[in-house]
């Protein structure tokens, strides 16, 4: 059975200016799921925002078709498509409230666009501001509430009309980063809650780490890559995954001068102390010479090179105890830095 | 000279520059509002792009704009006279001046909507607003700060052409103060009637700031 929401197939757009064509997305496939939260990654300049506002037809496609709820978006009449916008929310960077409504106006605001009755607005407007935190804050205008706040209003107001799908574009770039970690958990919270779709767009890696369960990298107008967010961490493929997974490269050989092992993390419980418990096993101690994990649900992901002692049997050890925790340990002797 | 002759006859001058400028003001908005919403609709970028209408706006409200008033004055008196019967007194006045603000007034309509983040007029259409919808849930209440401020501009404005059409009997303190002034030399009339104009604009100008003021929630 097929559960995909969003389906985008053979997408381009092309934007023309007088006297040249700029390529910004460039025969787009990607398939997002009923539930997911798909993370869509590049660089600035990618085409990720364009992206996103393809699956809206914010911005109408050059070629190929999204498909929302196994209807051709572009197919659609204007009628049709606003109203295939309902079953959308959005989210914005600069958030884009109505500077001249408060927080519950704004949020009455996509309501009366669907002819909502007031007071059934008003009481919906109520339970969202509970929902995202702000119950005090229903008469302030957006003028008065913070960044993160904004966020949140924003965020309530695009729920308002119970949404299939919530497309965030750079939603946390213009936040601090404890505002960030707060409205992704407040993300991850609306989807597990109420089993909405989030589609994100970021440059930040930490924001596909965070609360993606899928991603796709965009680059250059293509995508580079796709699949489990753990998997693209443990093993990126392409150069263009490598680069945002590894933002430093991978220059891990410059340390190594005497014989070491390379340690390849990918997704191993993140709560067992493999290299401490190799060091009370092997009775021997090793030089941790380079480290890069990080821990994402709960499992360990990342790269660790450790030099070995000198003797032969002690080291042959080690490696045999890394494997046996079902790691995978190679050898990088022989550079010199 | 100052008898109670003389003091009705400017009550009655103040009454009709008010009736002139808030009739004409309140018809020039009526053409002018739409005009300056599908000024910046039709405009590229805007959200119903429409390269030979914006074109043809753009075209008429500039030529309009640049006619002198005096000259368009006296070249619309037969409109005038068909639309209000007579070409003299406040009444006739308001026709010439409905016509030269409305393009102005367009001209502010404009540039107060633009003044709005593209990002918000985005968000209304990403969640299925209509046409109509982002102009009366959008662009008018997000404007509106802006929009009383021009309303201001544009009244102040339309109150000094006025008193230009005292020049063809137009009625109001204008034409109080071209009998007077010009034609008689008594300068004390004329000098009181600029006073008052003054005053009025001046009322009118902070009455208007004050509303908008009231009105912005932006700070």
């Amino acid at each position: 059975m097929n559960n995909s929401i969003i389906e985008i197939k053979s997408l381009s757009k092309t934007f023309k200016s007088k006297n040249t064509e700029v390529h910004a997305l460039n025969d787009i496939n990607l398939s997002i799921e009923q539930g997911d939260i798909f993370g869509i990654i590049g660089m600035s300049g990618a085409g990720k925002s364009t992206l996103v506002r393809c699956i809206n037809m914010l911005e109408k496609p050059t070629a190929g078709t999204v498909l929302f709820d196994g209807k051709d978006l572009s197919a659609l009449s204007d009628r049709e498509l606003r109203e295939a916008r309902h079953s959308m929310g959005m989210i914005f960077q600069q958030f884009n409230l109505l500077m001249q409504r408060t927080a519950e106006g704004n949020i009455c605001f996509p309501l009366e666009i669907i002819g909502a009755d007031k007071a059934a607005a008003k009481k919906r407007a109520k339970e969202l501001l509970e929902l995202v935190g702000l119950s005090d804050r229903a008469k302030s205008y957006p003028s008065q509430l913070s960044g993160g706040q904004k966020q949140r209003v924003a965020i309530a107001r695009a729920l308002a009309t119970n949404p299939k799908v919530l497309l965030c574009d750079e939603a946390t770039s213009a936040l601090d980063p404890t505002t960030t970690t707060s409205i992704l958990a407040l993300l991850k919270d609306i989807n597990q809650r109420l089993g909405i779709t989030i589609v994100i767009i970021t440059h930040q890696m930490s924001v596909i780490e965070e609360i993606c369960n899928r991603v796709a990298i965009i680059s250059e107008s293509k995508i580079a890559e796709t699949g489990a967010v753990k998997d693209i961490f443990s093993k990126p493929q392409t150069a263009a995954a490598q680069k945002l997974v590894y933002p430093e490269g991978k220059r891990t050989e410059k340390f190594i001068s005497k014989r070491c092992m390379r340690i390849v993390f990918d997704g191993n419980s993140s709560f067992e102390p493999v290299i401490a418990n190799m060091v009370l096993e092997c009775k021997a101690p090793v030089n941790i010479m380079y480290a890069d994990t990080k821990n994402i649900d709960g499992k360990a992901f990342g790269q660790m090179v450790v030099q070995l002692p000198e003797d032969e049997a002690l080291a042959q050890k080690m490696f045999t105890y890394v494997r046996a925790r079902g790691l995978s340990a190679e050898e990088v002797s022989g550079y010199v830095g | 000279m100052w008898d109670e002759a003389m003091l009705s006859m400017l009550a009655q001058g103040i009454g009709e520059t008010l009736y002139m400028v808030l009739f004409s003001t309140f018809f020039a908005y009526v053409i002018g509002l739409p005009l300056g919403i599908l000024l910046v609709t039709s405009a590229k970028g805007g959200i119903r792009p429409c390269q030979w209408l914006f074109k043809t706006l753009d075209v008429i409200v500039n030529i309009t704009r640049s006619i002198p008033f005096l000259i368009l004055l006296i070249a619309v008196i037969p409109f005038t006279r068909f639309v209000v019967r007579t070409t003299i007194g406040p009444t006739a006045t308001i026709v010439p001046l409905t016509l030269s603000a409305a393009p102005f007034i367009a001209r502010l309509v404009e540039s107060s909507i633009k003044e709005i983040d593209v990002g918000v007029i985005e968000a209304a259409q990403s969640m299925g607003a209509s046409f109509m919808q982002i102009i009366c849930k959008v662009m008018l209440p997000e404007a509106k700060p802006s929009l009383i401020v021009g309303s201001a501009i544009a009244t102040t404005t339309i109150l000094g052409y006025s008193a230009m059409a005292g020049v063809v009997g137009g009625g109001g303190l204008g034409t109080i103060a071209i009998n007077y002034g010009l034609y008689r030399f008594e300068n004390d009339v004329m000098f009181v009637t600029v006073v008052l104009i003054v005053v009025v604009v001046q009322v009118l100008q902070s009455i208007g700031m004050k509303a908008a003021g009231l009105s912005d929630k932006r700070k």
